[in-house]
């Protein structure tokens, strides 16, 4: 082996101090986290400020007031905040579902809705929630269980089409078991829907249009524990997804462990489908809106596309929940509409694009 | 340095364990700073040995060792630091920059956290340099033309600093004038860097000018090996592709030449 190789194995100091190059990634992973940190923050802030009550933030956080009696720090802190919260956790939740599972499948249009584990995910929440569950699991209660049941069960489908073959699966296998994963869903869903009584069946359906009126912090410390694992399990995917976006073989070339990757990547993604969908229906669009919009911005590198994608997505669907409850207020739109009517044009927008 | 032997594959369909080997009892053995060309039809098991030998596949029976120690047991990241692969083509399914592409070879020297740093830009910038193709660092990977590609592949190859460099084909769809360049490219890296490589193709041409040794493969077995001139014969050409063959050294282009003239039936 020749001296520039071998020297190449261990770079020396001295080289890298005098050459002195920025490191891009540093800077943009920085720039981004910086940037779509400040937009959560500010639309975090900002959002529960905006309702039938105008109150004021100076006055939310006024100490001189005690909390019984300061009227405006109430609606802040009770009413309105553990919807914003609710959001951002599901946007973050939902948006790096996505980049998780179109890096994996290495297909653009892959998201938990289209490839059916939204879908999966609300037939367990559903069950859970029409059959009155109360069983627990540690911090983890019936619903958010349930869910993670059907997200898993959809997951291990899609997983098992996927890893059958060596190739990528094509769009339109994709596509095409998505829309039978769906159709399968809704079907048993429709059921539940059948056998549950009046009740049950108003507090399902307004579940299943995708709603963040979560009540109380209680659903959101629910799902907690299963967004913290999915996002703990996300630290360690970007640059083994980037590889993996190039291909099975590429990846493993280059010393990805690519079974292993998959498994980590599937179940990690379903986690944070689950959480999301438990906490607040089954809201789409939001899988692939958000990373296009991100890549778009910062680039197509996982390392920056995934955090970035869970700031702008918690951004994105606070925005489109604040839009749901006050465009035509008092009258409150599911906020899982909102969504829709800016996701479905722009999906088949992308569809037309890549066709 | 990079030794295979009694290698054994096959590939297990549903329902139907591996009943025949795709491979059978297959040796060789590359010198460093060699460039050892594994010739044979479709289908002959070239790109599956060359999984072997990258550690992407495990051989059910036999042994693949680099620098004396096994890769049975090895992790993916710890084979990737020695072994680079260059497949046939690549299609990232989103839109990188070079560069990205490029620095992706860095993977295996990296931690699970880690970030590149100064001395994994400059090497990238180094095997950049070494392709030609740092004129392209900007531009997006998927805007490039079949041989930019392949050089970009070679050079992200090349930044995972390998002992040894697997092409699988790496001519295979690029036209004439993207062939030369190819193989001036590789026989550079060769002679100038001593890079070791192991190269799957069927241009008989290409592997009569730039490889010292070949293995001629049929039928998942080594039909023939050894240095070019003596392996690469029309008796052999007959053996492994039912081709009659003229075989015979032409001073312009300084190397043997294997012009196919029929069928054998």
């Amino acid at each position: 082996m020749s001296h520039s190789l071998a020297a190449a194995k261990t770079p020396a100091a001295g080289d890298a101090g005098t050459r002195a190059m920025p490191s891009p990634i540093r800077t943009r992973l920085l720039k981004s986290i910086v940037g779509f940190g400040l937009l959560a923050i500010v639309t975090c802030l900002v959002a529960p400020l905006i309702g039938s009550s105008p109150i004021s933030l100076a006055r939310v956080f006024d100490r001189s007031v005690p909390f019984s009696q300061n009227v405006d720090a109430q609606i802040f802190f009770v009413a309105r905040m553990p919807r914003v919260v609710a959001g951002a956790l599901v946007g973050a939740a939902l948006a790096t579902a996505g980049v998780v599972f179109q890096a994996l499948l290495r297909n653009a249009l892959a998201t938990p809705f289209t490839l059916g584990v939204s879908a999966g995910a609300s037939l367990g929440a559903m069950l859970a929630i029409v059959v009155g569950a109360t069983v627990s699991a540690g911090p983890l209660s019936a619903v958010p269980l349930a869910s993670l049941a059907g997200a898993g069960l959809a997951a291990a489908i899609v997983y098992r089409l996927a890893t059958m073959q060596d190739r990528a699966m094509s769009t339109t296998v994709l596509l095409l078991a998505g829309v039978t994963l769906n159709s399968f869903f809704s079907a048993l869903i429709i059921f539940v829907q059948y056998i549950a009584d009046f009740a049950q069946l108003y507090r399902a359906m307004r579940w299943i249009m995708g709603d963040l009126d979560v009540g109380s912090f209680d659903p959101i410390v629910a799902a907690l524990p299963m967004i913290l694992i999915a996002f703990a399990l996300f630290a360690w995917l970007p640059s083994s997804l980037n590889l993996l976006s190039v291909g099975a073989d590429a990846a493993s070339a280059r010393g990805v462990d690519v079974g292993r990757t998959q498994r980590l990547a599937f179940v990690s993604a379903s986690l944070a489908t689950a959480a999301g969908v438990s906490l607040a229906g089954p809201i789409g669009f939001i899988g692939i809106v958000v990373p296009h919009l991100v890549r778009l911005i910062v680039g197509v590198d996982h390392r920056v596309v995934l955090p970035a994608s869970a700031l702008f997505g918690a951004s994105f669907l606070v925005v489109c929940d604040l839009a749901a409850r006050t465009l035509l207020a008092p009258l409150e739109i599911p906020v899982g509409v909102v969504t829709a009517m800016l996701g479905g044009p722009f999906f088949l927008w992308l569809l037309v694009r890549k066709g | 340095m990079l030794l295979a032997s009694e290698l054994s594959y096959g590939y297990a369909s549903a329902g139907h364990p591996a009943r025949s080997f795709m491979l059978d009892s297959v040796s060789l053995s590359v010198e460093r700073g060699s460039l050892t060309g594994l010739l044979g039809p479709n289908g002959c098991g070239k790109t599956t040995l060359l999984k072997l030998l990258s550690g992407v596949l495990q051989p059910q029976r036999g042994v693949v060792s680099l620098n004396g120690a096994s890769l049975a047991g090895r992790s993916r990241r710890d084979i990737a630091r020695h072994l680079a692969v260059v497949p046939q083509e690549t299609h990232p399914a989103f839109d990188y920059t070079v560069m990205e592409m490029v620095l992706m070879g860095r993977h295996p020297h990296l931690g699970p956290f880690e970030l590149e740093g100064p001395s994994d830009l400059a090497l990238a910038h180094d095997a950049l340099s070494a392709t030609g193709t740092e004129h392209l660092a900007t531009r997006a990977y998927m805007t490039l033309s079949g041989g930019e590609k392949q050089r970009v592949v070679i050079a992200s190859a090349l930044t995972q600093s390998p002992d040894v460099l697997l092409l699988d084909e790496p001519t295979a769809s690029l036209d004439l004038g993207y062939q030369l360049e190819m193989a001036t490219l590789l026989r550079r890296l060769n002679l100038e860097r001593g890079v070791t490589m192991v190269l799957a193709t069927h241009d008989l041409n290409l592997a009569a000018s730039l490889c010292d040794r070949l293995v001629l493969m049929r039928n998942g077995r080594v039909v023939a090996q050894g240095p070019t001139r003596e392996v690469l014969t029309a008796a052999t050409i007959r053996r492994i592709y039912d081709v009659d063959a003229d075989v015979s050294f032409h001073a312009p282009a300084g190397h043997i030449t294997v012009t196919p003239l029929r069928r054998v039936q």
